[in-house]
């Protein structure tokens, strides 16, 4: 039982490398998509035929379990046919480049290749190889547009719009693709974007992104209508750029005290996995303003909406 | 075009602009070469007044000025010849107008020892069509741990002391190196970088940096070596030389330094005068440098420095990197990119746009590193080695990588439109490169 689809949405570019470059109209063409899907993916029959016949890759060089299987099943729901390439499995560990592997995947004629890639920049030299779209399942420090792209979606879908919301992105920003991907698009759609870190988890420049800058989360936090924390990778923790995972919570993890300091409606986001008790306190991940678990839904109907918007763009189609 | 290596007939260079950096001279006339000397450089000696056998090179008002000697060429050889071999870098060298390449020591093995500033000599006389001369490592193995043989090492032949890429860490082996070179008198070159300040960082620290979600390397890195080193110097009375300056904190220092009375002077690579962070674009790896390219606020300051005189010296930083090592993600390929030919035309642009004098340029290209090395070129003084370029400042032309000399294809400059460039080149009185 396929339900039709409203929306008639094509994505201006070949690939998804990024959130900038997008346009708000691309963005909101894809959120309205993604909506659709929404609604598919709650029924019990959740297939469409859309990607018949067409052939996704996963290519993650990086650990990852949400946004692989995400992927996985987006392309699934639309009928294409999936292949999961990971790192340990991958002739990278045998000392491949990249370009040559990538010529080595256009071979076989993939339409869509979804990657992950500990380097920034990587999945945009892959795509200068490659005939087919391609799309970034997250490159290094650099960006990882579906996850702005969800949580976008699961802010419109609780606040209605985006334009005018506060909202205060916190933790270490300096190595955080979330957090660029998230200052563009939320720029882009016209909130308020605050950033909250300690000093030596801010990156150079982070004033000219047009976000206000904060070391204080109740300052930070002030009148916000979406928290949104990030994950502390634990080789940080330790001296390096923050004392102790103590201090840290102390001061940036986000408790039931600190998230007071936000209005009374605030919403908490965390795009996982969660370090429990270093940025973000058990009671506020699993309370009632948490939209923790709303996020990982909304991300496969995300990945629907972007596989089927660039498939659009695809030769025969 | 084959051009025989064995004519050493006279050149009468005829109508030329003559250029004189290390003399401050610059005004019309012709220039004798016989027996790889030049013979007389003056106003009106004409066809009439030359041996029978000279051959007259009609320059057309083209400038004549002394080949260009570049202080910095990173080359391959021995040990990586498939990236650069001196035969390599020479062609290079001469189609670019340098007459002379000071090439590194990191190489394979490294120069540390006499016999290889030996072979690298013979090699150079056997393969190469211009002058080579080794900078001879600082420290055994480039390791910052131990110094090398100077007094041997400046024997053999080695013009100067470095340690390359590489920066020596250890204040207490600076220290002691910079009193025992004093002794033989002898520059001593140094890569100022503090690796923990640069950590994993591949680019210009800053906004473009994080937005492009790559690590910077802090100006400070550079600075506070340098800081470091001018305390070492005041404190030894040694000869030294930064190797790489980028950055106007850098240069801040400096002044302070010469201002005191210090033996110290400076070189600014082509790459950081021409070209900066915003370069880099897309992650383009071509542009990916060490130092890296900094903003244009800190290139305005570095040109503005050479014009001044406070940068001594202007080096190509040439540095062939195979496509292997460049065809990756930024943050994994090699820094580096090649220079030595396109150095004058680069540096030409910089004249072109008012930002430099060309008398400065040729100067920082020529007579102030061969001042520093010690070397014989430099200037037209009759009597000097007819080391020599004649440059069309003015001629068209756009940059093809495919046909640089240099092995290696990594320049930052190709489809660059550029304006002027070397039309001639003569080594010990021999055309060794025409531009056809």
């Amino acid at each position: 039982m396929n339900i039709a689809h409203k929306s008639s949405f094509v994505l201006s570019s070949r690939h998804l490398l990024g959130i900038e470059g997008l346009s708000r109209d691309d963005i909101v063409g894809l959120l309205d998509l993604a909506g659709e899907f929404v609604e598919l993916n709650r029924q019990i029959e959740k297939k469409t035929a859309s990607l018949r016949g067409r052939t996704l890759i996963n290519m993650f060089f990086e650990a990852s379990t949400r946004t692989q299987a995400s992927f996985e099943l987006a392309g699934k729901r639309l009928g294409a046919d999936v292949m999961n390439m990971s790192v340990s499995s991958s002739s990278i560990r045998k000392g491949e480049t990249l370009i040559d592997t990538a010529v080595t995947l256009n071979a076989m004629h993939p339409d869509l290749i979804v990657m992950r890639h500990h380097a920034s920049g990587a999945v945009e030299l892959l795509s200068q190889k490659v005939d087919c779209s391609v799309i970034n399942a997250g490159d290094g420090q650099h960006e990882h547009p579906t996850q702005a792209l969800l949580d976008a979606l699961t802010i419109r879908r609780r606040k209605g719009e985006i334009e005018n919301l506060t909202i205060a992105i916190c933790g270490d920003i300096l190595h955080s693709r979330v957090a660029r991907s998230n200052i563009i698009l939320l720029n882009t759609l016209g909130a308020r974007v605050r950033v909250v870190a300690p000093s030596t988890l801010l990156p150079a420049g982070i004033e000219r992104f047009g976000v206000e800058v904060t070391r204080d989360m109740r300052e930070g936090l002030a009148g916000a209508d979406i928290v949104m924390m990030l994950r502390l990778q634990r080789e940080r923790m330790n001296g390096s750029f923050v004392p102790s995972t103590q201090e840290y919570f102390a001061y940036f993890g986000l408790d039931q005290k600190k998230l007071a300091y936000a209005k009374p409606d605030a919403l908490v986001m965390h795009p996982g996995p969660m370090n429990r008790g270093v940025e973000i306190d058990s009671i506020v991940a699993d309370g009632a303003q948490s939209l923790i678990r709303e996020q990982v839904e909304m991300g496969v109907a995300v990945r629907m909406a972007v596989l089927e918007a660039l498939s659009r763009n695809l030769p025969n189609a | 075009m084959l051009i025989d290596r064995r004519d050493r007939r006279p050149i009468l260079l005829a109508n030329a602009r003559i250029m004189d950096p290390s003399r401050d001279l610059d005004f019309p006339g012709d220039i004798l070469i016989t027996d790889g000397v030049i013979r007389e450089a003056k106003r009106g000696i004409g066809a009439a007044g030359v041996p029978e056998g000279t051959e007259v090179v009609e320059c057309r008002g083209h400038i004549v000025a002394p080949g260009l000697i570049d202080m910095r060429a990173f080359i391959g050889e021995p040990g990586e010849e498939g990236r650069e071999s001196i035969a390599s870098a020479s062609q290079a060298a001469a189609a670019g107008g340098v007459t002379t390449i000071i090439c590194q020591p990191e190489t394979a093995p490294t120069i540390d020892d006499p016999t290889i500033v030996d072979f690298i000599q013979r090699r150079a006389r056997d393969t190469g069509i211009v002058h080579v001369h080794a900078m001879a490592a600082l420290t055994k193995g480039l390791k910052g741990e131990e110094m090398t043989e100077i007094g041997l090492l400046k024997a053999a032949g080695a013009v100067a002391f470095t340690d390359g890429m590489k920066s020596v860490t250890n204040a207490q082996v600076m220290r002691r190196a910079l009193i025992y070179a004093r002794d033989f008198d002898v520059l001593i070159v140094h890569h100022t970088e503090d690796p923990d300040l640069t950590g994993e960082g591949v680019m210009n620290e800053g906004e473009f940096a994080s937005r492009l979600g790559l690590i910077g390397v802090p100006k400070i890195a550079e600075t506070i070596m340098l800081e470091r080193d001018m305390r070492l110097v005041a404190l030894t009375e040694g000869r030294y030389h930064a190797a790489s300056v980028t950055c106007p904190e850098s240069l801040e220092v400096l002044r302070r330094a010469k201002d005191a009375g210090l033996h110290v002077t400076a070189s600014a690579s082509i790459n950081h005068l021409a070209l900066n962070e915003i370069d880099v674009g897309h992650y383009r790896t071509f542009f990916k440098m060490s130092p890296p390219l900094r903003n244009e606020d800190d290139r305005k300051a570095l040109v503005a420095a050479v014009e001044e005189g406070l940068i001594d010296v202007v080096m190509s930083d040439h540095n062939p990197q195979d496509v292997e090592v460049k065809r990756l993600p930024f943050a994994e390929a090699a820094p580096g990119a090649i220079g030595i030919e396109t150095m004058l035309p680069a540096g030409l642009r910089l004249v072109h746009n008012g930002e430099l004098k060309l008398m400065t340029l040729l100067k920082a290209l020529s007579s102030r590193p061969a001042e520093l090395l010690g070397l014989p070129g430099g200037g037209l003084r009759p009597g000097a080695p007819a080391d020599l370029v004649v440059i069309d400042p003015d001629v068209p032309w756009v940059l093809d990588r495919d046909e640089l000399k240099s092995k290696c294809r990594n320049t930052p400059f190709d489809e660059a439109r550029m304006q002027g460039r070397a039309v001639r080149t003569i080594v010990g009185g021999r055309t060794v490169y025409e531009y056809v």
